[in-house]
């Protein structure tokens, strides 16, 4: 257990680092300077400038020195706002995660539930249904259900209002978030469920006279939850980068709507310290659920 | 005992009394023709393929679909790209038709010469042009980016894979390491992060190529060569590893088969099989993911439209023209669920592991 737990960190901390140094040079690649501003400056305040802010130093040094204030949470300054970035993200990312807790809780209780109804009658009209639902599902892209939630109910219908500030209704941005994810674990669910229903233990307890409510809950249903386990890593990372529509959609002051609007501001420190923060987020998010993985499964060969 | 009364040549020599067996009658006879056909992986597969109705109304949806979108620009009028014009001017008051209707100008056009102008089937959008065309223009490239990148992903991942398969040993540990840590990257923020650099730094490049595709469209396709491989990689190289480990491999060394006859009958086709549904698979997913991105607002050029970005500039007019933003949302749904439902179909045909 512990060599396949230093090994996993140790990936974990190298996809880090290369995700930091993809994203450092990247944007450094990009032609123009962040002072190539509509103003021209004189060539002294430039060069004292570029000093100020280390821009004069080689690139790897620049890394280092990036690196550096980044563990230190000194994200630096957006070029657009002139705020401090960390500040930004975190206020950015309370929101966020509030609507992507939700819809990773919903995806989990409504795919489960509905992968084990769908298991239990299997061929029979629930599970054609959910599975009609769950096909359907996988094959809308977020940002069209999002925008059809919003059609249907805030503009059709007008039962919900639009998302603003002093009207917070979280429930059609969480479901659109939740789609596909729920759908996903109904699917991984159904499957391990029928695989779980069909072993030996199942059928001793059965023949034992273990009540069927009693065999369901706890000797299927329990075994077909772990490989929804490891898609918890994925499905995070899903709804992370999911955000960055559906928050757009539903205009939700978020980590995901903050970062399109960096990208669209051309604002590369911001671009760099989201890309970086969101990434580090679902590094760890899959290094948490393959543990978990590990540790709940007694059967899984550590090697 | 009955074997008494046979003499004892050898004991591996068969007694055979004639006069205990009779002339099989022609019905008997008949029993022993071959009831099947003698068949090949391929059509065996195309014949359990061709049963499945999910995967055969997929086959002909897309069918049609591609169909449309090769006709409709032949058929159709107007341009992608211009403003409606009728008898030579242009047309403002085209301006958001609803499907099958006319502008005022079109009309009194139609009433004073008699001749009939092309319906506009979908309408038009908020800078008059014929929304159908912009649909069809969009499935074309939506369609395209998919093909293009799932064909990148096929090369380069067979590629890195049956090399890490083949060679083993050291270099198969690095070069798995190697995808253990593309794969473990958020594809998706690495994607806008190098569409934006991309977009920067080639958008004052002089190649023609470039230019007529686009730097969102190249930068769509680097990223698409530089991370979506690692999948099929994984999966060749643990189809290559499983298949060489077989015994009938054994069975080809030990009969003498050169290793160039094992590669080609034994260890390609059953790779094949994986191979063909991953890359089903996968062109929905470059579908996903150029929406996602002409979405966001970093997809094709405009005035090339997309079916991500015909449905992002749907979303202003959202309350007046809901049909604009329905049209090319449907298409995408239509797309990816019949590619979806005939990967499904392709692996229920082909996969040798869930043969009966």
């Amino acid at each position: 257990m512990s060599k396949y737990l230093v090994k996993r960190i140790l990936l974990a901390v190298l996809s880090v680092l290369v995700i930091c140094v993809i994203t450092f040079f990247a944007m450094n690649a990009v032609p123009g300077g962040p002072f190539n501003s509509e103003k021209a400056l004189s060539e002294a305040t430039k060069a004292a400038l570029e000093k100020r802010y280390n821009l004069d130093k080689p690139l790897t040094t620049q890394f280092f020195l990036y690196m550096g204030n980044m563990l230190r949470g000194d994200f630096g300054v957006s070029l657009k706002t002139g705020r401090d970035i960390r500040g930004t993200i975190m206020e950015c990312f309370a929101v966020s995660a509030r609507i992507g807790g939700l819809a990773a809780l919903f995806a989990l209780i409504i795919g489960v539930v509905c992968g084990a109804i769908a298991a239990l009658f299997r061929n029979k009209w629930p599970d054609r249904l959910i599975i009609f639902l769950t096909t359907l599902f996988t094959a809308m892209p977020s940002f069209v259900f999002a925008t059809f939630l919003l059609m249907i109910f805030c503009i059709q219908l007008k039962l919900l209002p639009v998302w603003n500030a002093s009207n917070e209704s979280l429930i059609l941005p969480v479901i659109a978030l939740a789609a596909y994810p729920t759908a996903y674990i109904t699917r991984l669910t159904k499957t391990s469920m029928l695989d779980a229903l069909g072993q030996d233990y199942i059928r001793t307890a059965r023949s034992k006279g273990v009540p069927t409510i009693k065999v369901i809950f706890k000797h299927a249903l329990r075994n077909a939850l772990i490989p929804v386990i490891t898609y918890i890593g994925p499905m995070l990372a899903y709804i992370l980068t999911g955000s960055l529509v559906v928050e757009n959609i539903f205009t939700i002051g978020g980590l995901g709507q903050q970062f399109v609007k960096s990208i669209t501001n051309r604002d590369y420190p911001m671009i760099m310290a989201t890309t970086i923060f969101l990434a580090v987020i679902m590094v760890i998010m899959n290094l948490l659920s393959d543990i978990l993985y590990k540790v709940v499964d007694p059967r899984i060969k550590l090697d | 005992m009955e074997n008494t009364n046979m003499p004892k040549k050898s004991p591996f020599s068969l007694q055979v009394d004639l006069s205990k067996f009779e002339k099989a009658t022609d019905e008997e006879k008949r029993q022993q023709d071959v009831m099947s056909e003698s068949t090949t992986f391929f059509k065996d597969g195309m014949r359990k393929l061709m049963k499945n109705p999910l995967a055969v109304a997929s086959i002909i949806v897309l069918v049609l679909i591609i169909g449309t979108i090769i006709i409709a620009p032949m058929v159709v009028p107007y341009s992608y790209s211009d403003i409606i014009s009728v008898g030579g001017k242009r047309d403002k008051t085209a301006k958001n038709l609803a499907p099958f209707t006319y502008s005022k100008k079109e009309q009194s056009y139609m009433d004073e010469t008699g001749e009939k102008l092309f319906p506009h089937i979908m309408g038009t959008d908020s800078m008059c042009r014929d929304y159908f065309i912009r649909v069809v223009y969009g499935t074309r490239i939506s369609l395209v980016v998919g093909l293009f990148a799932s064909i990148l992903v096929l090369i380069i991942g067979v590629f890195y894979g049956s090399v890490s398969g083949y060679f083993g040993g050291r270099a198969d540990l690095i070069m798995m390491r190697v995808v253990d840590i593309i794969y473990s990257l958020p594809d998706m923020l690495i994607i806008i992060l190098l569409s934006v650099v991309l977009n920067e730094t080639l958008s004052n490049t002089q190649n023609p190529i470039i230019k007529t595709l686009g730097t969102n469209m190249v930068s769509i396709f680097i990223v698409f060569g530089l991370l979506y491989w690692v999948g099929m990689a994984r999966l060749v190289r643990g189809e290559i590893l499983k298949i060489k480990s077989n015994e009938y491999i054994l069975a080809a060394k030990a009969v003498g088969a050169p290793s160039g006859r094992i590669i080609r009958t034994h260890v390609i086709p059953n790779c094949l099989s994986v191979i063909i549904i991953t890359t089903a698979l996968q062109i929905p997913s470059a579908i996903f993911t150029e929406s996602f991105l002409s979405f966001v607002g970093m997809g094709v050029k405009a005035p090339m439209p997309s079916l991500g970005s015909l449905a992002n500039a749907a979303r202003e007019g959202l309350q007046s023209y809901p049909l604009q933003l329905v049209f090319p949302s449907v298409t995408i749904v239509l797309i990816v669920l019949a590619f979806n439902l005939l990967g499904d179909g392709l692996r229920d045909a082909f996969d040798p592991k869930l043969r009966r």
